[in-house]
């Protein structure tokens, strides 16, 4: 926006009023001829498409989808909300022959907040996530972090499990994911499993998913107690990827020193990242300003992230500090506990 | 039958039941557009960027460049054509564009429309905080969003009044 926000003083109303309604669908006067139709219509094919060709399996059944995939191997790609993988397809960045789509497998979806654990299906839309009962009250950096991830419509169609078998390097669920030490269910040919985050996690767009296997659904640990958590990030605009991006969770002891602090990072490497070194130095200390700037320097000398046109390895570096600094702060003060002239 | 050959989808438009034909590459826009002839609902970025193709799927937003029309067998969807039948007066989310000079072009005003509606059933009473929270996703080049959104805070005044 900004320079080029200029407004025409003098609008003919008369366009705007016909902008505003759309025309009738019904007039079969304008219809063009169906650009879709099998060739023994006999009409011309004159559709403008972008994404390459390819078989489209729907299978009703996790079995059948596993099937399927195995059959396929490289050339299937599974599709869950599709919010990343159409526009793969649309560049042709992605060409499998075989899409097999995941929506109509039943019982797939579903959040439930049941005393530690949050539980989740693969197939939850993450707006139903972000809109659960109670869960922003219970632990704030899950909503934080879902409203980071593009735009309502994004998130209607966007499922829980796309987003972590994608594996962004941005992507916010994997930060959540790393911080509420998720375990994840797989089922394959070989049958199921169960890995943690941090072994599904490995690399750009890269996780442990073998040939035909699927994320079925996973569980968070949400700590209850004397716990609070913080998602923040910095992108250039609302819903654009992380620049970098930090959730802290921490739970302090009877003395109100910190007991256990959790920091995942996003937007700074390959992959999220927890920082053992930064999560160590706060256990059993005060929470003072003097210490989360101790924590964000143990991150920052951990951090190895890139340069992009986005923004130097020197400024995510920097963002990333200053995040944790701010993030461990909230936590605290969410936990009821902290020296407030130090954490502001 | 090839897979990636041309299939017959059915769906609900607006309370209508429509039928046609669509390769699972296509976009659920294209369908609308193309094949349906429902051009009121625009495409412009074709890759979930720019909003101007936000329609209800099931009652909800979604980006109908990012779905594939294949997907949309058997739901229920609402396009802007579905705000006010074509010879009744407008809807009061368009009304409150109208007024409010909250259009210029009018190419990305669907996608606002159908963003609003779902906006004001969560919120009838949005601050403007949460309006141009919830409008980040789609993109206007001509208002500078101001005009966008002072018309839907009339918008909910107008749907408030009418609930009352």
């Amino acid at each position: 926006m900004g320079a080029c926000a200029r407004r025409i003083a003098v609008v003919p109303v008369g366009i705007q009023a016909s902008s505003l309604r759309a025309p009738r669908a019904d007039a079969a006067a304008w219809r063009m001829p169906s650009p879709h139709a099998p060739p023994s219509r006999l009409e011309p094919l004159v559709s403008r498409v972008k994404p390459p060709p390819f078989e489209y399996l729907a299978p009703r059944s996790l079995d059948e989808a596993v099937a399927a995939l195995a059959e396929h191997g490289d050339e299937a790609k599974a599709m869950a909300g599709g919010q990343s993988l159409v526009p793969l397809l649309a560049f042709r960045l992605a060409r499998p022959s075989v899409i097999v789509d995941l929506n109509g497998i039943g019982g797939l979806d579903g959040a439930r907040l049941d005393g530690d654990t949050l539980e989740l299906g693969a197939l939850t839309r993450q707006r139903d996530v972000e809109r659960l009962p109670g869960l922003r009250e219970r632990c704030p950096m899950i909503v934080e972090a879902i409203e980071q991830v593009g735009h309502v419509a994004i998130r209607n169609r966007g499922t829980v499990g796309g987003s972590l078998a994608h594996a962004d390097p941005a992507a916010e669920w994997t930060a959540l994911a790393l911080a509420l030490d998720a375990e994840l269910d797989l089922v394959g040919p070989g049958g199921a499993r169960t890995v943690p985050a941090a072994e599904f996690l490995i690399s750009y767009f890269t996780t442990a998913l073998g040939p035909g296997e699927l994320l079925t659904g996973l569980r968070l640990n949400v700590p209850n107690g004397r716990s609070g958590s913080c998602f923040l990030e910095l992108a250039r605009r609302h819903g654009d990827f992380a620049i970098a991006g930090v959730g802290a969770l921490v739970t302090l002891d009877g003395e109100g020193s910190v007991g256990d602090a959790r920091v995942a990072l996003i937007g700074v490497g390959e992959r999220a990242v927890r920082v053992a070194a930064a999560e160590e130095l706060l256990r059993g200390r005060r929470p003072t300003a003097e210490l989360f700037a101790e924590a964000a320097a143990a991150v920052q000398a951990e951090l190895d992230p890139n340069s992009d046109v986005h923004a130097t390895a020197d400024y995510r570096r920097h963002v990333a500090g200053v995040l944790v600094r701010r993030a461990l702060a909230t936590a605290v003060g969410r936990a009821g506990g902290g020296d407030r002239d130090g954490a502001a | 039958m090839i897979a990636t050959a041309p299939r017959e989808v059915v769906l609900r438009v607006n309370g209508v039941e429509h039928r046609g034909f669509a390769e699972p590459r296509v976009t659920l826009v294209d369908f609308l557009r193309d094949e349906l002839g429902l051009t009121g609902t625009h495409v412009g970025c074709e890759h979930g960027v720019c909003g101007a193709c936000t329609i209800l799927l099931d009652g909800r937003t979604v980006r109908s460049c990012l779905m594939l029309a294949v997907q949309a067998e058997g739901h229920e969807l609402r396009t802007v054509e579905g705000l006010a039948p074509a010879d009744e007066p407008l809807h009061p989310i368009q009304e409150a564009f109208s007024e409010k000079h909250g259009l210029q072009c009018g190419f990305c005003t669907p996608g606002f429309l159908m963003s609003v509606e779902e906006l004001l059933r969560d919120d009838p009473d949005p601050s403007e905080e949460t309006i141009r929270s919830r409008l980040s996703g789609n993109i206007c080049r001509c208002t500078g969003y101001q005009n966008i959104v002072e018309a839907v805070r009339y918008a909910a005044e107008l749907t408030r009044e009418a609930a009352a």
